[in-house]
């Protein structure tokens, strides 16, 4: 049966008919060909799907589009500013070369600013724990866990939060 | 420095944003119009006879388009997947080659064997269907094991490979090695096994085939590491498409690690399919079917036995190997635990005799293939496990047992027992540079501090060796290659003095659009961002062999040098036309042809615009346009090397191993980028450490199941698992041979971290009279190691 669902994505509104089967994910990647959230398991183990959905890091492949109705989510598309700047943690990653294959990364990217967000001075334990859930097989972690201390750095930067509200 | 963006420096990669802000392109991504979806139905034995397959259920369901089966590519002469490496055993018999088939034809070998693909107008449609499609199959009795394949009583997983044998391949001087060991005063001996290991590239591998009737043309997208290499294989082989009617892509690929290098069987199901129904066909694997159907990595059995004299000087070598090669030779498998193996072990060592027998074998198994490393992580955990153990039998420290024995830089170039001749290197000075880094001298201390709460620590190192930049084209020949690794650059200089570089090289991560950009930058002076690189499109790229075997650089980057040599003959040319000045009296420096000792010179820019202008150039001696194409084969292979330092603690009382530290000295000759180089050696560290501590792809030998076919089951490596690194490398061994003298950075990671890391384990549990432990040193090997410990030494 299909029905429809209603969402705000990266700050506009869209509407689909969609299976109800369909995940949050394939809504996003198929229907609004937002491409930039991947999949790279079926056990929701990789993280590479990770979104914000009304503020906070949710695997997409795991959710279904129906259960984001009425929500808010942004996207890696979402996340730099609307005049293309990006992000202090996308700044921070190219900075720190904290991607290689780049195929993880927006997931990655989107734990690292809901983690900042939640625990805006993390140590490198608690970056390491908090990314556990995002798996990269390129960069050995160890410049994702630089980028995250100097993205979190950038993001309570008083112009990053001016910007951020 | 003269470019900010040149050679050394640290430069932000150039295509980092679109990844950055999701606009990257994978295969996945792409959609085209009418684009159907294709799923694959697979064995659910690892061995059966198919006897019918019925599909009329599936038919009848919603949305699907088509059922096709192997009957069906056999109907149209689909061939076999070719295998690129020939392998000859000791009796001189070539290796037992036996069909491949993109889709079972009769038989199934594996669990995940292909037998049928349901087409659909969407992917959950085609994976409904699938299930509907009923396969009769009579179970066959199976063997996933390697020892227990080479039994006389086991099941035959091939009819023409008798003792599922595929080769037995030896290398090396068999009777001077017995005599070496007929003098010995001390012998070391080891058994192990290196690990089977799933590369898990986070991209799953996917396809998207297309065919216009207008033209004749097929395109394939595809997540591959070298689409000119597949153009050749499935056009020339499988297909039976000329190549001008068939374009290959391969766009941005997530992550290879070896396992997309391979020609696999659904490039040519989506490409054959999507003229056989007349719309684009996409297939993308699930995790699960990567966990079943990418090549596996390693998998090898061995003994292992070092000869020495009274002072652990290393007299001889001897070493057996039995090699896993999966249900079906994939497309370099047969080169893997061969020449990408036994070539390598002498290590960094001048063991004066090496003699090493590979026995390859067919299993019930997904087909083992290159991964990172490929042969050189094998051969560098039998040598490093093997002299730590040499050391405790000579009575020697395990730095000091690996100093005695190093071919000094001194007698570079070497040539080793087993094949190859290294060309430079300086062994003892990257130990010489690792020991302070490490604090050697405070282990003991650390390690005291460590059993004053309990704990067990470890130290282990790895000196390893490996070789890169794969090939010299006429010694792959010699050595079974059925292509020669050469590589191909284009520079096309544009009229306003862009550039655009075409290679045949494929970047899946390491960076190829700066780094390549970089030498374009730094030979002409013009600004990085005016210059792109384009890879991995064959209608783009005159040819390339691709990348793997950390060869980027060092062949395609040498590629790209001599095309931009042409390139500046070129322009000098049309600089002496334009400043009427004779071509012998330009100078060229940084992009400015100059004529000496005057003050008229022309940047590269206005000599780019003159050649697409020209109104006056003496067209006998001067052509328009500056696009230069050059092909570079190597004259060796390189030789990266270095020292890996592990330091372990060890929780005995839950078996929990943690790596607190781990140090890499290097020596990759020069570096043109640190800051990309550096991360390459970090995430190879972390395949290292994983193999030793975390994965493990685990068979059944009895069901013949894969039990590890999920990141539930397949413990991959993350942030929490590892510590940050310690990195450096020294340039002062460039490689004698190519013009950047660069050896190749991308996989000494993964080669040097297992052996350092295991010797490390091994150190901590000494105390215990343990002296092996196969990997990975799961927290229950471990904690049972313990257990299983001498009373007397235990009580210790």
């Amino acid at each position: 049966m299909p029905c429809t669902v209603t969402m705000t994505v990266n700050g506009k509104t869209v509407s689909r008919e969609v299976e109800e089967r369909t995940l949050l994910v394939t809504f996003l990647r198929d229907h609004l060909s937002l491409t930039g959230t991947h999949v790279g398991c079926d056990t929701s183990q990789c993280g590479a799907c990770v979104v914000h959905v009304d503020g906070r890091s949710v695997k997409s492949c795991t959710t279904l589009a129906v259960q984001a109705n009425g929500a808010s989510v942004t996207t890696i598309e979402g996340l730099a500013a609307a005049d293309g700047t990006l992000h202090p943690m996308q700044a921070a990653f190219r900075e720190h070369h904290g991607l290689q294959c780049g195929f993880c990364t927006p997931g990655m990217v989107m734990s690292a600013v809901d983690l900042v967000r939640n625990n805006p001075t993390p140590t490198e334990h608690d970056i390491r724990d908090g990314l556990e859930g995002n798996i990269c097989r390129c960069t050995g972690y160890h410049n994702i866990v630089k980028a995250v201390q100097a993205g979190a750095e950038a993001m309570n930067s008083p112009s990053a939060k001016a910007a951020a509200e | 420095m003269a470019n900010p963006n040149g050679v050394g420096a640290s430069v932000r990669r150039l295509e980092d944003p679109r990844f950055l802000t999701g606009r990257g392109n994978y295969t996945d991504d792409f959609k085209r119009p009418n684009m159907t979806h294709l799923v694959h139905v697979r064995s659910p034995y690892p061995h059966a006879l198919v006897k019918g397959i019925d599909a009329s259920a599936a038919l009848a369901a919603p949305g699907v388009v088509a059922v096709l089966t192997g009957a069906d590519m056999e109907a149209d002469k689909v061939g076999s997947l070719p295998c690129g490496w020939q392998i000859h055993s000791k009796d001189g018999s070539p290796m037992k080659e036996p069909g491949h088939f993109p889709l079972a034809r009769g038989r199934v070998r594996y669990v995940g064997d292909a037998v049928a693909v349901v087409i659909a107008e969407t992917k959950d449609q085609a994976r409904d269907a699938a299930e509907l499609v009923v396969v009769d199959y009579e179970e066959l009795p199976a063997v996933t094991a390697s020892t227990r394949a080479v039994t006389a009583e086991a099941p035959q997983v091939h009819d023409e490979a008798p003792g599922n044998l595929c080769y037995d391949w030896h290398l090396g001087d068999k009777a001077a090695v017995d005599a070496a060991f007929a003098q010995a005063a001390h012998v070391a001996t080891i058994d192990l096994v290196n690990n089977r290991l799933v590369p898990n590239a986070m991209e799953p591998r996917a396809a998207l085939g297309e065919y216009d009737p207008s033209n004749g043309e097929y395109t394939l997208t595809t997540t591959s590491q070298n689409p000119h290499v597949i153009r050749l294989l499935m056009g020339a082989f499988v297909l039976g498409i000329p190549e001008h009617k068939l374009r290959v892509v391969a766009p941005d690929v997530g992550g290879g690690f070896g396992s997309k290098i391979f020609h696999y069987g659904e490039e040519a199901v989506v490409t054959w399919a999507a003229k056989k129904i007349g719309r684009p066909v996409k297939w993308t694997a699930d995790r699960s079917e990567s966990f079943l159907t990418d090549a596996h990595g390693r998998d090898h059995v061995s003994h292992a036995e070092m000869a020495m004299d009274q002072d652990g000087h290393f007299l001889a070598l001897r070493v057996s190997t039995l090699a896993n090669l999966g249900a079906y030779l994939s497309t370099f498998a047969p080169s893997i635990p061969t020449y990408l193996y036994a070539t390598l072990l002498a290590g960094q060592y001048k063991t004066p005799a090496i003699y090493a027998e590979v026995k390859a074998v067919f299993t019930n198994t997904a087909p083992v293939d290159a991964y990172r490393g490929a042969g050189r992580p094998e051969a560098c955990y039998l040598i490093e496990r093997l002299v730590d153990i040499a050391a405790g039998v000579a009575g020697l420290d395990r730095a000091e047992i690996r100093r005695r024995n190093f071919v000094p830089a001194s007698a570079m170039p070497y040539q080793t027992p087993v094949a190859l001749q290294y060309d430079s290197g300086d062994f003892a000075k990257n130990l010489d540079i690792a020991l302070p880094l490490v604090d050697y001298d405070g282990f003991a201390a650390r390690k005291a501090a460590s059993k004053a709460k309990g704990k067990l620590r470890g130290i282990g190192f790895s000196t390893y060796i490996e070789a890169c930049g794969i090939a010299p084209s006429n010694v792959a020949g010699a050595l079974g290659a059925r292509a020669g690794l050469y590589e191909c650059a284009e520079v096309r200089f544009h009229p306003t003095g862009s550039v655009t570089v075409f290679t045949g090289s494929h970047s899946h991560g390491q960076g190829h659009e700066t780094t390549f950009a970089q030498l374009v930058a730094e030979r002409f002076g013009v600004p990085i961002e005016n210059v792109e690189i384009v890879h991995g499109d064959t209608s783009k790229i005159p040819f390339g062999m691709g990348t793997y075997g950390s060869r980027s650089l060092a062949v395609g980057g040498s590629a790209l040098v001599k095309a931009m040599d042409k390139v500046e003959r070129k322009a000098k040319k049309i600089a002496a036309h334009m400043l009427e000045a004779a071509e012998t009296d330009i100078e060229v420096k940084d992009g400015r042809f100059t004529v000496a000792g005057t003050d008229k010179s022309l940047g590269i820019g206005d000599i780019a615009l003159q050649a697409y202008v020209p109104h006056n150039f003496p067209l006998d001696e001067l052509e328009p346009g500056l696009d230069e194409q050059a092909f570079y084969d190597p004259k060796n292979f390189t030789y990266p090397n270095g020292c890996h330092v592990c330091e372990v603690e060890i929780d005995p009382e839950t078996g929990v191993t943690q790596v607190v530290a781990f140090s890499a000295v290097d020596d990759f000759g020069n570096v043109i980028n640190p800051l990309i180089v550096e991360g390459q050696v970090h995430g190879g560290i972390v395949q290292g450490i994983g193999q030793a501590l975390l994965e493990n792809c685990v068979y059944d030998d009895e069901s013949g199941q894969l039990l590890t076919g999920s990141f539930m089951d397949y413990c991959m490596p993350r942030a929490d698992d590892v510590p940050s690194f310690t990195v450096r490398y020294h340039e002062d061994q460039p490689c004698t041979h190519n013009p950047l003298g660069v050896k190749g950075c991308g996989e000494a990671g993964t080669i040097g971290a297992s052996a350092a890391t295991m010797n490390a384990v091994v150190d901590a549990l000494s105390a215990f009279g343990v002296t092996h432990l196969d990997m990975p040193a799961t927290p229950e090997k471990v904690w049972r190691a313990i257990q299983n410990a001498t009373p007397a030494l235990a009580a210790e």
